[in-house]
């Protein structure tokens, strides 16, 4: 403490300033996420007043043109997508998780892993258009009857998106763990895979379920490539090859023939208030996994 | 005994098998896009105008404004960002308004784009009566930038050892001298790494740009207009697909993709790998 009696008037004066600004920039970014769900709540709640909420939540008829607004289909629609892309991907980027990690020699991760990296930087429309020109007619001619379009395209490619967020973010969790844990099972005389199974994978655990957690919040936020291989037909899907649509979709499809200020436009910012929500609870339990892992 | 080397064995041969799978999958899907998008590729296809009805429309525009909107964009949210890292890995104690910071940087990275979008088309284009332009575009793309900004530069600037810091006080400098004699430069290389990846993302997204800066391009071109509309790269990609008549919407498509993804690659390869290398020599290759 004693040396800042050496400093001059103007570096006293730069430090403070320079503080200020640091400060007042990490104030803006707060100020950005409370603004952004005050406004985009407060235009979503504007539904209300024309929309009762048992009819937004529960009714499945999406008809504007009527003014029945029923987002059921939507919210379901969404569920089951994330479910189905998370279910699809899991097992395969853990494994490879597991494989960077611990199997694969040095150089080989090396490689992979900035390959990986690359892979979560290629723009969604590019995913999207794969889906569309390649797996979209794949599937019907695997499914006559269908045009392809629907669930199952939509969770592959989500699949295929979030597989490197869930891979790279397990992998790390998997190698940042203290080396004895591995040396004391290896000296117990346990193999590598048991190792792996009873030793590694349950330690790092919360970290997997951090990397599911991203991947599962980047699904349901996805838009683009979703939007390119769902089918867009504002109903319950009644297969996974039935063309349906989710809450982003719905969004941007509307979005065009909505005027701002009319409960159409209010209802589609209710859908993104709903996102909101759903994407921040998702933070709170990435949170809470890691607070139990400090615990531990 | 016998069964466990067995399973053993076998887990490997699967872990194995789950590595080549990803590597094959990948690679196919880059394949793929180069191999149907490159023969699109012509001096008219890059640097060319697009066309409303007829067939051969360049995105030429599209390309200009997907650089100039991430220009602004980052013009707009580095400073703040920078800005905000730095304040969490020098300035921040642990109290309740380090938290506060903490989660509000989760939570803006954690918020799809599509919503940031609605929040644009709200704030920028409907309130601040920017309609549909580059400017709006890029301010909204801004937010989108911001906690990936904070987290990257709280991480390049931790990664400094911490003597550089200690020593630089202790020959009397103030804090924000040796933040910017001494922290800075040495964090430079990871910040530029942390920055082209951002930038390659943002480059990318589209879904927070189709309800802000719009769904066409200006006349003029190229048009540094803030206020022009200002379609990019990946927003025609979709557009064409979704909405255009053009006959050639799906060659226009392909090409776009590769264009896309090579940019990209540009971005990783030419900036952030010299980078890395280069940080991993400063700080002693770990």
């Amino acid at each position: 403490m004693t040396n800042q009696t050496q400093w001059s008037r103007t570096q006293k004066r730069k430090e403070s300033l320079m503080r200020l600004l640091f400060t007042g920039s990490a104030s803006l970014v707060s100020l950005v996420i409370f603004s952004l769900i005050l406004f985009v709540g407060y235009q979503g709640v504007q539904t209300f007043r024309n929309i009762p909420a048992g009819e937004f939540f529960l009714s499945t008829d999406w008809t504007p043109s009527q003014n029945r607004f029923g987002a059921l289909p939507f919210l379901c629609s969404t569920f089951l997508l994330t479910l189905l892309s998370v279910a699809l991907a899991v097992p395969l980027a853990l494994s490879g998780a597991v494989f960077l990690a611990k199997i694969a020699p040095r150089a080989v991760r090396e490689m992979l892993r900035p390959a990986i990296d690359l892979f979560v930087g290629i723009p969604s429309v590019v995913y999207g258009l794969i889906g569309m020109t390649v797996l979209v007619p794949l599937l019907a001619k695997l499914f006559p009857g269908t045009v392809g379009y629907g669930i199952l395209p939509a969770a592959l490619i989500l699949a295929v998106m979030i597989l490197p967020t869930i891979l790279s973010v397990s992998e790390d969790a998997i190698r940042s763990l203290p080396q004895r844990l591995e040396e004391a099972s290896l000296a117990l005389g346990a193999t590598r895979w048991q190792t792996i199974r009873r030793v590694l994978i349950p330690a790092a655990a919360p970290g997997i379920l951090t990397g599911i957690i991203l991947g599962m919040g980047r699904a349901i936020g996805e838009t683009m490539a979703v939007y390119m291989v769902i089918g867009n037909s504002p109903q319950m899907p009644k297969s996974l090859l039935d063309s349906t649509t989710v809450l982003t979709t719905a969004i941007v499809k509307d979005m065009p023939s909505t005027f701002y200020g009319t409960a159409w436009n209010n209802a589609l910012y209710l859908m993104a208030l709903v996102l909101l929500f759903i994407s921040l609870l998702l933070i709170l339990i990435i949170r809470m996994a890691a607070k139990r892992s400090e615990l531990s | 005994m016998r069964m466990s080397r067995l399973t053993d064995r076998l887990a490997t041969c699967f872990f194995w098998l789950a590595g080549c799978l990803i590597v094959l999958l990948l690679g196919w899907f880059l394949f793929k896009i180069m191999v149907e998008g490159l023969p699109q590729f012509s001096w008219h296809f890059l640097f060319g105008k697009p066309e409303e009805i007829l067939a051969g429309g360049g995105v030429g525009p599209q390309l200009f404004n997907s650089f100039y909107i991430l220009f602004l964009s980052l013009l707009f949210s580095l400073p703040i960002g920078v800005g905000a890292g730095i304040y969490l890995a020098v300035y921040a104690k642990t109290n309740r308004f380090t938290g506060l910071i903490r989660i509000s940087v989760e939570a803006l990275s954690s918020v799809p784009s599509i919503v940031f979008g609605l929040f644009g088309a709200l704030l920028f284009v409907n309130w601040m009566h920017m309609k549909f332009s580059i400017l709006g575009g890029s301010a909204t793309l801004a937010l989108l930038n911001l906690p990936v900004l904070v987290r990257v530069t709280e991480l390049a600037m931790r990664a400094v050892p911490v003597s550089y810091w200690e020593a630089s006080l202790a020959l009397g400098s103030t804090r924000w001298q040796a933040i910017r004699r001494a922290m800075l430069p040495s964090a430079l290389p990871g910040l530029i790494t942390g920055v082209t990846l951002t930038a390659g993302r943002a480059l990318g997204e589209s879904a927070i740009l189709i309800y802000t800066s719009g769904l066409s391009v200006s006349r003029h071109f190229p048009d540094f207009n803030p206020l022009a509309m200002g379609e990019t790269l990946s927003v025609h990609l979709w557009y064409v697909q979704a909405a255009a008549v053009v006959p050639d919407a799906r060659q226009i498509a392909q090409g776009s993709a590769a264009l896309l993804v090579i940019v990209v690659l540009i971005f990783n390869l030419a900036i952030a790998l010299p980078c890395r290398m280069l940080q991993k020599r400063l700080t002693g290759g770990k």
